[in-house]
């Protein structure tokens, strides 16, 4: 097990070896992920997990797979859903084509489930959306779109209490393991790697979703990136975060409107 | 900081402990309730209307401050960082639970050492066990609700079982301590 002391020591090796830089990342969840990794594999000091680190690219490549947090869900927090179908879906219809960046997409859980109500509203067609993710291990995993039935039950729960008229299964084919995302789904969704932390403004989109990633960073950090993100909305744009994540603290916080305080929706009003 | 974790059979041996508590007291509180996803409970209202204290569901990133007791939100882990902030994360379930009393003791333990004080109360499960032990082992305070009072002992029991030094007390007795040592 690693402590605080030996976490910055390794951070700094990654970020000059690897060029990763996560070290205005939070340090509390850093050193449980790392732990956590080092418990798998069974590592005990810091020296043996910088020893494999710098010498077996496999293991770094888990190592970064480990400590990105790709948890996620289909419609999670279904409230955020139809919040963002009843209050944003409206405006976004008025223009003639669509953009939206779906920043820190995971296995793409978010990303289809967007694309599943914009689709049911038939505002699909005209909509390109822009998936990244730092992990190219997410990435590649969100462009296959398959994902273990065992989830499916959560899912369909989520889809329902988001005010789904289908059956969720529909925009999906499965065998007895798996179920795989209808490919209708994959023509308007460009998946690629991006991470927040180095790499600038992506694309101009009238909406952009962040959520649940700041709150791996230190507030300094999720500072920039919130810049970052104003920087790639036009005037009306809107940003939606995560349940708990806020722009209170940040530089451009005089610069939204809150469009739903509960489900953390703002709108760019200068 | 005191630490609760609490679940099955729980909830008023919390209100009681809160309301047990004298008027002036003011080192920081932290609940951590297992509770059901996607519903907004009214946990924090009961809290707030039974008794005198300023609860607040934890926000990202949070400044800690005295005199107010703090909730875990449901689905998200909750972890203490260095600069006596709050950090949440919704990596994968542990023990079935998020948030899981076992991070939250483990993450407090490693900033707080001898100054956390745990707290773990009645369940069905074995969430909060691993977590109190590593408290015990940074010599700070270990407390876990008298198996024969708890409505499901099994989470102080599964404590008990891989450590045996935890003060086991029950709802009086864990009031009167805490008054006596942090008031
Ligand atoms: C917990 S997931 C959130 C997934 C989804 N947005 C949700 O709310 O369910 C956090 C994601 O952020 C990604 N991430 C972490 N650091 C990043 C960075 N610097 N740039 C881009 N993505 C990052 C992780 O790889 C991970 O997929």
């Amino acid at each position: 097990m690693i402590d605080f002391n030996d976490l910055d020591e390794l951070l700094f090796t990654i970020q000059k070896q690897f060029d990763y830089d996560f070290s205005e990342y939070s340090k509390a969840s850093m050193l449980r992920r790392i732990n956590r990794f080092m418990e798998i594999n069974s590592m005990t000091t810091a020296v043996d997990l910088q020893f494999e680190l710098i010498n077996n690219p496999k293991i770094f490549k888990e190592f970064i797979n480990e400590i990105v947090v790709n948890v996620s869900e289909f419609f999670r927090d279904p409230s955020f859903y139809q919040s963002l179908t009843k209050n944003i879906f409206p405006y976004l219809d008025s223009y003639p084509k669509i953009n939206i960046w779906s920043a820190g997409c995971s296995f793409g859980e978010e990303t289809y489930s967007l694309a599943i109500l914009l689709k049911e509203t038939g505002m699909y067609d005209k909509t390109r959306l822009y998936a990244t993710d730092i992990s190219s291990n997410a990435i590649e995993k969100s462009k296959k779109g398959i994902y273990p039935n065992i989830n499916f039950k959560d899912y369909s729960k989520n889809y329902f209490e988001c005010g789904g008229q289908a059956s969720l299964n529909n925009y999906f084919i499965s065998d007895e393991k798996n179920s795989i995302i209808n490919s209708d789904f994959k023509k308007n969704i460009l998946f690629s790697n991006h991470n927040l932390v180095t790499d600038g403004v992506f694309k101009e989109c009238q909406l952009i979703l962040c959520r649940n990633v700041l709150i791996y960073f230190n507030d300094e950090l999720q500072n920039k990136v919130l810049k970052l993100f104003y920087d790639s909305l036009p005037i009306h744009g809107f940003l939606a975060l995560g349940k708990k994540e806020s722009l209170r603290f940040s530089s451009v916080y005089e610069n939204f409107k809150e469009i739903d305080r509960n489900e953390k929706i703002y709108q760019k009003i200068k | 900081m005191i630490i609760i974790g609490g679940s099955a059979g729980s909830f008023n041996t919390i209100l009681s402990i809160l309301n047990g508590l004298d008027k002036n007291f003011s080192v920081p509180i932290v609940i951590v309730l297992h509770r059901l996803k996607n519903y907004e409970s009214s946990f924090e209202d009961i809290l707030r209307h039974h008794t005198h204290y300023i609860v607040k569901e934890v926000e990202d990133k949070e400044i800690i401050k005295n005199g107010i007791v703090y909730t875990a939100p449901s689905n998200y882990h909750l972890l203490l960082e260095e600069n006596n902030t709050f950090s949440l994360d919704v990596s994968e379930l542990v023990n079935y639970s998020r948030p899981s009393i076992d991070v939250t003791f483990e993450s407090a333990s490693a900033i707080l050492k001898e100054k956390c004080c745990g707290i773990l109360l009645s369940g069905a499960n074995n969430d909060g066990a691993k977590g109190l032990k590593r408290i015990a082992e940074n010599n700070g305070t270990t407390i876990i609700q008298d198996c024969q009072e708890a409505e499901y002992k099994n989470m102080p029991n599964a404590a008990k079982l891989i450590y045996k030094y935890h003060q086991e007390l029950n709802t009086k007795n864990i009031i009167n301590k805490l008054n006596n040592e942090y008031c």
